[in-house]
């Protein structure tokens, strides 16, 4: 039923499994959707060679994920694959809440104005899919491999063994480190014996996309109990080429395989749309959720991202959203250990930060789905009560939840953070992801975030210093003066970062704030470096000498 | 005094799922029970009675 043509992506025998001869790689990532796809890019990046398995030789089936946030958009940019995106994606700021057949009220997520990247774009899974596809295959450091099956997995101190298998029969491939990005049934989390516990929620949902010519605004529209669609809710999400997701609230007594029926979906969208409506379906499934997440994020040698390590409902765009994060503070702290430039420790606080995110995206999400379906008939009424009021009151309007829109979790109580320098200069505290900010460079309008890079970076208030880069160990730290090598033409940069005359921060490579100080201080710089390398031990060596 | 109707509870999720979960072992009747005791303690600690009757006359009609 559907008006997209699948691309079918070669599958190509690999000269190891021809040879028969077991070769090591640094990297080999489970799973070719957008985590994975993402986990592929960063290393490529970093100049990291990778392997990425996926069992599959086309994207995704359906739309599924639909929103992209504006940190993961930062993420992409870095690495080169954004502006296609939100090219082929909707942008959109406006959400409406709908009870009954009232608008209860509406929100703007449209954030400060001066961001490069929008709040939120909606696109189809497929469509991401393909644009990181082609990114990786245009670079030589990735080795894309389609119908390769991962069937067993076993390991050793130093390495995983995969048993593969792929249409010439089961070969044999070793990694140094294997990223599972294969989604909320993965395999690999059940051949590491990981546990992946949370709460599973009694209520399903189907989920269809469907294309039609509508007078709709790109908005979200979210409905409490609707006239056409008694007692339950509903979700409407506009996506690029005309086609629409809907959500519909049905219940834990619903039959699955009645509901998805052309037949029992087909009335519901009439119900919605009116008998007149011009529509055809793309695309349905019915949806049960639960919100867990995996014990540790790292078993050994292998490394848990996306669905994989963490479940979440729909409700806030928490999903993909999050995996693209833990991609993006994941792979810079691989790519220094594999180079030998950090200790093998520091890929603990991968677990330590995302398990982190993830229990806090678990916590939003759970607090969205007890709204959207109370449990109990007297939380019910305190649902309906919220819904009423907040017509009227902006007092309830607060307590609406249909989901809190995805924003980075601040990794507050890091282990790699140094302690707040530079207590008086605003939120942008160590551990928060850094706030874009338009700037000048060489005379052309351009980014903070784009200025930064994919590296340790110094930023510095202080015109006076001379220093281009610092080397701390080996590992570079390029220092960007605000007066020197950028200009804040329009005094934002300064604003957001609450910055005074000699005010300093230090970017770890995935753009968080690890360090910030009152002056340019190299040593104290050097120890903030150190220690967002996992590199505690050291510090304190150099304290006591 | 006048009853405040614009949003002031810090952390409103937090807030609601503490309400929420408060109440999610209890039978509906010990549910409105409690929400009796709970209306009570809070309409003791605003005291002022135009707010109370206010705050009545609204949650009566959340329009009017």
């Amino acid at each position: 039923m559907s008006n997209y043509v699948y691309p079918r992506f070669p599958y190509v025998c690999s000269a190891e499994q021809r040879s028969g001869e077991t070769r090591r790689h640094p990297v080999v990532v489970i799973g070719a959707g957008p985590i994975g796809l993402t986990a592929a890019l960063d290393l490529a990046a970093r100049g990291q060679p990778v392997v990425v398995l996926d069992d599959n030789d086309t994207v995704s089936i359906g739309s599924r994920a639909v929103c992209y946030a504006k940190r993961p958009l930062e993420i992409w940019d870095r690495l080169g694959c954004a502006a296609p995106m939100v090219d082929k994606g909707v942008s959109w700021n406006i959400g409406k809440v709908f009870f009954r057949d009232q608008l209860s009220y509406q929100f703007d997520l449209l954030p400060e104005p001066d961001h490069r990247w929008p709040a939120m774009i909606n696109l189809q899974q497929y469509h991401l899919e393909e644009i990181l596809v082609d990114a990786c295959s245009r670079s030589p450091l990735v080795d894309l491999r389609w119908k390769h099956r991962l069937v067993s997995l076993k390991q050793t101190d130093d390495h995983a063994q995969l048993a593969v298998e792929t249409p010439d029969g089961i070969f044999t491939m070793e990694a140094q480190w294997v990223i599972a990005c294969d989604g909320a049934n993965s395999d690999t989390r059940r051949m590491v014996g990981a546990e992946f516990k949370g709460q599973f929620f009694q209520d399903r949902f189907l989920i269809a996309d469907v294309k039609m010519k509508a007078d709709f605004p790109t908005e979200r529209w979210f409905w409490f109990d609707p006239p056409f669609h008694p007692g339950q809710s509903v979700l409407l999400h506009r996506q690029s080429d005309n086609i629409w997701r809907i959500d519909f609230q049905l219940g834990w007594d619903a039959n699955p395989d009645e509901e998805k029926k052309p037949e029992r979906v087909i009335p519901r969208i009439r119900a919605m749309l009116g008998e007149s409506a011009d529509f055809e379906l793309e695309w349905v499934s019915i949806y049960q959720f639960a919100c867990r997440r995996i014990d540790q994020f790292r078993h050994g040698r292998v490394l848990f991202a996306g669905d994989a390590a963490h479940q979440v409902s729909p409700f806030g765009a928490r999903g993909a959203n999050t995996g693209v994060q833990d991609i993006d503070n994941l792979a810079w702290k691989l790519s220094l250990v594999l180079h030998g430039e950090a200790p093998d420790s520091l890929i603990d606080s991968y677990h330590e930060e995302r398990a982190f995110a993830a229990d806090d995206n678990i916590l939003n999400s759970t607090r969205a789905t007890d709204f959207i379906t109370p449990k109990t008939q007297v939380s019910r009424h305190f649902r309906d009560a919220v819904l009423d009021l907040a017509q009227h009151h902006a007092f309830a309007r607060p307590l609406v939840n249909s989901g809190r829109l995805s924003t980075p979790t601040p990794y507050v109580t890091s282990s790699l953070n140094t302690p707040d320098g530079a207590p008086d200069s605003g939120a942008m505290t160590p551990g928060t992801n850094a706030a874009d900010a338009p700037v000048t460079r060489a005379g052309q309008p351009g980014w903070l975030l784009n200025g930064l890079g994919g590296g340790f970076t110094v930023l510095t208030f202080d015109d006076a210093v001379a220093a281009k880069e610092l080397s701390v160990d080996g590992i570079a730290a390029r220092v960007l003066v605000v007066g020197r090598d950028i200009a804040d033409a329009r005094g934002l940069l300064a604003e957001r970062y609450g910055a005074a005359e000699g005010t300093t921060y230090v970017f770890r490579p995935d753009q968080y704030v690890t360090a910030r100080f009152p002056q340019f201080d190299e040593a104290a710089i050097a120890a903030a470096v150190r220690r967002a390398c996992g590199k505690t031990g050291t510090v304190q060596q150099e304290l006591a000498a | 005094m006048s009853l405040t109707l614009t949003p002031n509870i810090s952390d409103p999720d937090g807030f609601y799922a503490e309400l929420i979960g408060s109440q999610r072992e209890l039978s509906e009747d010990d549910a409105l029970r409690m929400n009796a005791r709970l209306v009570l303690l809070l309409a003791n600690h605003i005291g002022d009675r135009t707010v109370l009757s206010e705050a009545i006359r609204l949650a009566r009609a959340p329009g009017g």
